[in-house]
């Protein structure tokens, strides 16, 4: 058993039982990051900052919120939004914090893409954050039920409906997530109980491999730079900070997070407090009505781009349905991005600016997720179905383009 | 500068984003109708001047009372709610305050042609008659007789009144607003169901649903938005129809005023927060650059 001494101070005592200073060097003074990052390398602080948002209104929504598919509308749009005090204003957090998630989510994930931060070394810390992605996407989708609005009511019996796609057991399936033959009142509690237990746990935990998985591979920097992390950090404890190419977490990384998330702060409320519909959508002030279908059911900006892949296939192709095809698609997307660092051949890890191809197939892709986006909320009509159908196969060929597009790639200057 | 450029790219980017999505989509989801008209510009003018003591006469021999109170005179509707709803589909308005709120064009053309006035032709023809039966007149000149009844109406009608008020006589009849203590609509469900085909949505949130554009041209004309609702033009005047809205937000969006006063507070935190997380940062940074 370990020597314990009489402490000088409460640290000293805590730090004989749970070694707190080695903790805090590990995590916090001692885990070195480039010093060569922009705030785009501030995106992880800002989720966490917005997740713990998360957590924290839905603590409080959690208290007033009935899971009842006859008390649902009324306890969150009467109950919260008017006799709580506050109420409005942590719904109103949990609302446009969800969608401010997603938005940082794929700042986030595109930075990583551009600087090549998925590979070498950095693949688990890219399916660890693909995990993140969907496990957000469907807290997101069984948050959006609980209201129990037109949307939340349409969007659930459109979305579980697609798996009744899947060949052979499909219409089982969707009796089975919906646990009922329509969606009703227990495919609402079951949705509760997925948004509030299990994928709040399933985030925390891969957080945690999320965070874990930087250690050994290190933050990614601005240049791509394969930096010898040992030998920059002994520059700094001897007190070369300045030649030195790292920092430590603590401050100086935070310090510099710390200042991005208190300005974002600033636009968050903005849109919490003036500018929500974006992110609540109106439709949703309707109580849920299964006879009564709405002119137009959409999903969240978020999900869009996924969406209109979806849908983008309208025709059907000799014995395969329009919808087969459609559901085949969207599976792919679903799967493209975690594949990335299989796809990529290149061993080269640079800014895409630096990477010849890769840069004009990054700014594509771009360009095509922001066409399939707003795509995916406009009526498919007419020339609007065709621009889904190209955009989706674009979609698909960018990545079977991406390994010889990489294959013989060669570093070019900045 | 290269941080300030990076940011650039990114809020060009969002920004695209959002106005895809949100702007742009909508206007092609809900494409603009033409202004509110609180003209009543469709409707028939006559130019006659009514005469308020000979339309007292006018009104009581016309038969109104018949289905009308006029609380304000003395003269409450005989039938209670049930039996009104069962008779006539959904609770008939009481006229007390009509001269006010409703626009004096649109009470002519009601008097004269109701299923035309209300835009519900599409509903309700020669087999198929609207309850309120259409005035013929007492043998005179229908139109100045149709004008003195108005010009009676607006004679005892209030000088003005208040928002929830006017809710009440104007939507009540067939809206309820739970969440202003449970104020419910008096005419029956069952009844409405099929006078109207469905039951009309209890208006509470709707403020929140329907955007201040889309009310003020959708109870002007119901049509405008939704061909064929059984819902009826309401023919508020400008004034009046504001209020009703008005409440409207007053219940749906009770706590708009504390949310814009809170949101600039919490915003200003986030300011003052940044400027010292700024200096932090500088001194911080300092000994490494």
């Amino acid at each position: 058993m370990a020597q314990f001494e009489k402490a000088n101070g409460i640290v000293d005592w805590l730090d004989q039982r749970l070694a707190i200073r080695t903790l805090g060097r590990v995590l916090m003074t001692e885990y070195w990051i480039p010093k060569n990052i922009n705030f785009l390398w501030a995106m992880g602080v800002v989720l966490i900052t917005l997740f713990l948002l998360l957590v924290v209104s839905g603590i409080f929504l959690l208290m007033y919120y009935k899971p009842d598919v006859h008390q649902a509308f009324d306890s969150v749009n009467y109950t919260i939004m008017h006799e709580v005090a506050y109420g409005w204003l942590w719904r109103h957090i949990h609302g446009v914090a969800a969608s401010a998630t997603f938005l940082v989510i794929y700042i986030h994930m595109l930075t990583a893409i551009y600087y090549g931060a998925y590979k070498n070394g950095r693949e688990i810390i890219w399916i660890s954050g693909m995990m993140l992605f969907g496990m957000f996407s469907a807290a997101a989708f069984s948050g959006y039920m609980l209201p129990w609005g037109q949307m939340s009511y349409w969007a659930a019996q459109v979305i579980t409906n697609l798996f009744g796609g899947v060949p052979v057991i499909g219409e089982a399936l969707v009796v089975w997530i919906r646990g009922d033959f329509a969606v009703a009142d227990a495919t609402l509690t079951r949705f509760f109980m997925l948004h509030v237990l299990l994928l709040p746990l399933v985030i925390m935990l891969v957080i945690v491999i999320h965070f874990y998985s930087l250690r050994l591979p290190h933050v990614s920097n601005e240049l791509g730079e394969e930096l010898d992390f040992e030998a920059e950090a002994e520059k700094y404890k001897v007190g070369n900070k300045k030649e030195s190419k790292v920092v430590p977490f603590w401050p100086m990384f935070l310090s510099k997070d710390f200042y991005i998330v208190s300005v974002f702060m600033v636009f968050f409320f903005y849109l919490v407090s003036f500018h929500f519909n974006f992110a609540m959508d109106p439709i949703n002030f309707e109580p849920a009505n299964a006879m009564k279908t709405p002119a137009h059911i959409y999903p969240e900006w978020y999900f869009l781009w996924s969406y209109e892949i979806l849908r983008g296939f309208f025709f059907d192709i000799g014995p395969l349905s329009a919808s087969d095809i459609g559901l085949a698609a969207f599976g792919f997307a679903n799967v493209a991005f975690f594949l990335l660092p299989l796809l990529d051949k290149s061993p080269i890890v640079a800014p895409a600016s630096q990477r010849g191809k890769f840069n004009i197939w990054f700014w594509v892709l771009i360009a095509d997720l922001i066409i399939l986006t707003v795509y995916g909320k406009l009526p498919a009509t007419g020339a609007n179905a065709w621009v889904g159908f190209f955009a989706s196969m674009v979609f698909i060929g960018l990545f079977v383009a991406l390994p010889f597009i990489t294959k013989n790639e060669k570093r070019r200057g900045a | 500068m290269k941080e300030l450029k990076i940011l650039a790219v990114v809020v060009f980017l969002t920004a695209i984003v959002y106005i895809g999505v949100e702007p742009y989509a909508h206007s092609k989801l809900h494409p603009a109708v033409t202004p509110a008209d609180f003209q009543f510009q469709d409707l028939e003018r006559t130019g006659k001047v009514g005469d308020a003591a000979r339309g007292a006469e006018t009104f009581m021999m016309a038969g109104c009372i018949g289905c009308h109170g006029l609380e304000s005179q003395g003269m409450p509707f005989s039938m209670d709610n049930q039996s009104a709803s069962q008779s006539f589909g959904v609770v008939p308005p009481d006229l007390s305050s009509a001269g006010l709120i409703y626009d004096e064009t649109f009470l002519a053309a009601l008097i004269k042609n109701p299923a035309k006035a209300l835009m519900v032709e599409h509903k309700f023809n020669e087999a198929n008659p609207h309850p309120m039966t259409s005035f013929y007149g007492l043998g005179g000149d229908l139109d100045q007789e149709v004008a003195d009844i108005v010009a009676y109406l607006k004679s005892i009608a209030p000088a003005s009144m208040s928002s929830v008020e006017i809710f009440d006589d104007a939507c009540l009849r067939c809206h309820g607003m739970k969440y202003d203590n449970g104020k419910l609509m008096p005419t029956e469900a069952d009844a409405i169901l099929a006078y109207m085909g469905t039951i009309p949505p209890d208006l509470s949130p709707m403020i929140r649903a329907r955007s201040h554009s889309f009310l003020e041209t959708f109870i002007n004309n119901p049509q405008k938005h939704l061909e064929g609702t059984s819902m009826p033009r309401v023919g508020l005047t400008k004034e009046a129809q504001l209020q009703v809205v008005d409440y409207m937000e007053s219940i749906g969006d009770s706590k708009k005023e504390e949310r814009e006063r809170v949101g600039l507070y919490i915003m200003g935190y986030f300011v003052i927060l940044s400027i010292f997380a700024y200096l932090w940062k500088n001194k911080v940074w300092r000994e490494v650059k």
